[in-house]
């Protein structure tokens, strides 16, 4: 009997002979080697989303009636980011590069490259453009705060006048984020730049929305909807904005942007959410995602001389690490779902803009001719 | 992770509710199991001999879908890959991206020394943690034996950390291999050329091996060779373009063969990926060492984000290590952890009644950040923490978490007003707009200081002890 089971297992084992020893070689087999590769294919399902993101276009020209000579458009997805395998991206993001109102403290990396233009907002935003490339710019009218400098709505609207008239790229108009004062402010200033098509920042769930969003329209701009790292939120002020009468194509969102280090990691789960969560057919939240990335200046990584802690390595230079949190805060959110960043280091944002249009696919600088398994054996500067 | 219910999992457990493992019972072990915040070790009955048959069953449902492997050994020992999901939100990221930083076996005696120490020793504080870099890959740029042992020696004398071997030259591979066969190394890498040399290399020395092809269908054959051989601690790279449309493909290959693995199922791909941010150093390092510094974190941040589970990584410049390490931290911190501290009245080192008393909220990386910049400057003092739903002192500034009413209430339960005689308390500057109606709510003198708490020693020689 024992004889019998033995050999059932015996025979188990013969026929499964070829697999043990290969699962567990033993010497004598370990030096007859495999003579040829398998031959496998590699095969991968395409991702089939159903909803697609709004298409917003900012600023407009004569025919449109508008002073612009460039608009730009965003939006428009079927696809997650990049994902050009599964859906063409049909716009790359875009840089709007920020100037203020008033000179602020900056870090110093960044300061030295606006110290010339900071009394003066429209010779600032004319350097974005000339000077850094940027596609858009943002003018925050910060000095209206009570707190700060109390400007009036009306001085306020004149400072976009100035703004509009020094450059001819389409324009973010953003308040000092004082919920009593932003809506007069954001209101002078949507009727003084009737009919330009900007992007009028912002409609938060903490301020009078409705006067700032109907100011928009009523003038023809674009309304941004901002929120603070809440998806539900996000969902119900959008909800507001429709109840209000705002065309779908007048919504960018903005879900906030947190810096690396900083929370960065909410700020990309909660943007690759809302853009899943879109792509799945979530209308209310298939909106354009801008991106505030000049939070990055925040970290004090970004601007601290070194570290406050002795225990830490050493931190180098402020100046290298700066515009490198901006980059990294941009990128991010861009892979997540962000369709335009507003950004200060000219560094930062010529960066994200170089490898935005890279994953794109619209910058095709040949570097494939790189031999990419040369690394191993590549040769630093002594 | 084959299972989709507690249920499934349950099934396979004694069943016996003993609570060894900590939980009530086995269905909440089963439900912690699928949220991988248990491990299967955790239920000792389970690896009695009765049960041997069950346990294997359930290790292997359990097992991630993309395949784990260790490299190095010991205490700085590193796991790669192991991945379920395709975004963290489902579940959470769980083996970090391991960042290898290169030597090379050309470089001289002490300057490869002391690239490996501050390679080893590097470390920044973060919530709570130091963090520290994974892995050292070394090169073989001479392409001789020798040389390369030599180098890898001086490696393995110098640090514990875990060692990538790097060249397509077997003969080159296995005089480093002998130098450390006890460290558990991977090997980098077999191709379409060298792969059976590779291949008895990696059997014989029982260590890891990296699969290098840019043809797709040559890599997954390549894997599916070495698994056949019974070498399935693999890791694969589909080649890494620094720029232009490259990248983009790059890109592309990282994401598909990651969905084969984990949507498609595709077990002769779920393997873990390696990135080599390294090549932007190709296109010109040599001349602009700040710019390919700089594209190189490019690289490694869209990997980190997009399925590399190793990367190889040149510049050790404290803005390179400290971007991409910080990164990896947060995309890998799991999404279900709460993000906010308990709120309450601490003490930093031994405070007295006249030690000054600070505010801040309850947010986590808002609360370590404060708490280790005072314990690092040694300031003997009471921190008191609100809660303002887990926000940082500007957002519930901002959004109103964090008001003057908030404050007084929190004086109040903690008993503020026995720990210190002086009745002072110091907001962050950040909160400076509320501290007029601080004063008014809580009747205590009320001091704005710094915007940052890393300057709170400079702002105390100014300001401590309050001028009366």
């Amino acid at each position: 009997m024992l004889n019998v089971v033995d050999n059932k297992i015996e025979a188990t084992l013969t026929t499964r002979k070829s697999l043990i020893q290969v699962l567990q070689p033993v010497q004598h087999v370990e030096e007859k080697k495999v003579a040829v590769l398998e031959n496998a294919k590699f095969e991968v399902a395409k991702a089939a989303w159903t909803g697609k993101i709004e298409e917003v276009t900012i600023g407009a020209t004569s025919a449109d009636g508008g002073t612009r000579e460039s608009t730009v458009t965003i939006g428009g997805e079927k696809s997650l980011p990049f994902y050009n395998f599964d859906h063409q991206m049909p716009y790359p993001p875009v840089i709007s590069v920020d100037c203020f109102d008033m000179p602020i403290p900056l870090a110093k990396a960044v300061r030295g490259f606006y110290e010339d233009v900071m009394e003066d907002p429209g010779e600032w935003a004319k350097k974005n453009v000339r000077e850094f490339g940027a596609d858009m710019v943002t003018i925050h009218l910060i000095s209206t705060d009570p707190t700060i400098k109390d400007t009036s709505a009306r001085e306020a609207a004149k400072t976009v006048e100035d703004v509009l008239q020094a450059v001819k790229v389409p324009i973010v108009i953003g308040g000092s984020g004082n919920p009593d004062k932003d809506p007069a402010v954001l209101e002078a200033a949507a009727e003084a730049a009737a009919g330009e098509r900007c992007l009028i920042a912002s409609a938060n769930l903490n301020m009078d929305y409705e006067r700032i969003a109907k100011a928009a329209h009523d003038n023809g701009h674009v309304i941004l909807s901002w929120t603070q790292l809440d998806i539900n939120a996000q969902k119900t002020l959008n909800r507001y904005l429709f109840k209000l009468g705002v065309p779908r194509e007048d919504i960018v969102i903005d879900p906030t942007t947190a810096a690396l280090g900083y929370g960065l990691d909410y700020a990309f789960t909660n943007i690759e959410r809302m853009r899943i969560a879109a792509l799945k057919g979530d209308t209310d939240l298939a909106f354009p995602i801008s991106c505030g990335v000049t939070n990055a200046w925040g970290a004090r990584e970004s601007w601290m001389k070194g570290s406050p802690l002795a225990e830490d390595s050493d931190w180098g230079p402020a100046a290298y690490r700066g515009p490198l949190y901006e980059i990294i805060t941009g990128l991010t959110l861009g892979i997540a779902g962000g369709d335009m960043f507003m950004m200060m280091h000219p560094k930062a944002a010529t960066a994200v803009k170089r490898v935005t249009q890279m994953l794109f696919g619209a910058d095709t600088d040949g570097a494939k001719e790189v031999n990419v398994d040369d690394w191993v054996t590549w040769e630093a500067n002594k | 992770m084959k299972l989709s219910s507690p249920m499934d999992a349950w099934k396979y457990l004694p069943g016996t509710n003993c609570k060894e493992c900590g939980e009530k019972t086995c269905l909440a072990f089963a439900s912690l199991l699928l949220e991988r915040n248990k491990k299967l070790e955790d239920c000792k009955p389970l690896f009695e001999p009765k049960y041997a048959s069950k346990a294997k069953e359930l290790a292997e449902l359990l097992a991630p879908e993309i395949r784990e492997v260790a490299i190095g050994v010991g205490a700085r020992a590193s796991k790669i890959g192991g991945e379920d999901i395709m975004h963290r939100h489902e579940l959470t990221f769980y083996d970090r991206t391991s960042l290898a930083y290169d030597v090379w076996d050309t470089m001289a005696e002490p300057e490869l020394r002391e690239r490996v120490r501050r390679i080893t020793k590097w470390r920044k504080f973060y919530v709570g943690e130091f963090l520290t870099l994974d892995v050292i890959a070394v090169r073989s740029v001479s392409s001789e034996a020798k040389t390369f042992a030599r180098c890898v020696k001086c490696v393995a004398e110098e640090t514990d950390m875990p060692l990538i071997l790097c060249s397509f030259d077997a003969n080159v591979l296995e005089a480093g291999l002998k130098e450390v066969s006890d460290r558990n190394p991977l090997l980098y890498a077999a191709d379409k050329t060298n792969w059976q040399a590779i291949m008895a290399l990696a059997k014989r020395y029982n260590v890891p091996v990296t699969l290098f092809s840019l043809d797709l269908d040559t890599l997954n054959s390549l894997a599916t060779t070495f698994a056949a051989a019974g070498i399935d601690d693999l890791i694969l790279d589909p080649g890494t373009y620094p720029t232009g449309e490259g990248l983009a493909d790059t890109f592309s290959r990282f994401v598909r063969i990651r969905r084969a693995g984990i949507v498609d199922g595709n077990k002769g791909i779920a393997y873990p990926l390696m990135a080599v941010p390294m090549t932007a150093w190709m296109v010109n390092g040599n001349q602009d060492a700040l710019d390919a510094s700089y594209w190189e974190a490019i690289i490694a941040d869209t990997f980190i984000l997009r399925y590399a589970d190793i990367m190889i990584l040149h510049s050790i410049e404290p803005h390179s290590l400290l971007t991409e390490r910080t990164l990896v931290a947060n995309i890998y911190t799991d999404p279900r952890r709460p993000v906010s501290v308990d709120p309450g009245l601490r003490e930093v080192g031994s405070p007295t009644d006249k030690s000054p008393l600070f505010v801040t909220t309850n947010f986590a990386l808002t609360y370590y950040t404060v708490e280790s910049d005072l314990s690092s400057s040694k300031i003997d003092c009471y921190l008191m923490v609100v809660d303002a739903d887990g926000l940082g002192v500007e957002a519930a500034v901002a959004g109103g978490q964090l008001t003057a009413d908030m404050i007084k209430e929190t004086v109040t339960s903690y008993d503020a007003e026995k720990k210190v005689t002086h009745k002072t308390m110091v907001l962050p500057g950040l909160a400076a707009r509320i501290s007029g109606e601080t004063e008014d709510a809580t009747g205590w003198s009320v001091l704005v200081g710094p915007r940052d708490s890393g300057r709170i020693p400079g702002w105390m020689t100014d300001n401590w002890p309050p001028k009366t």
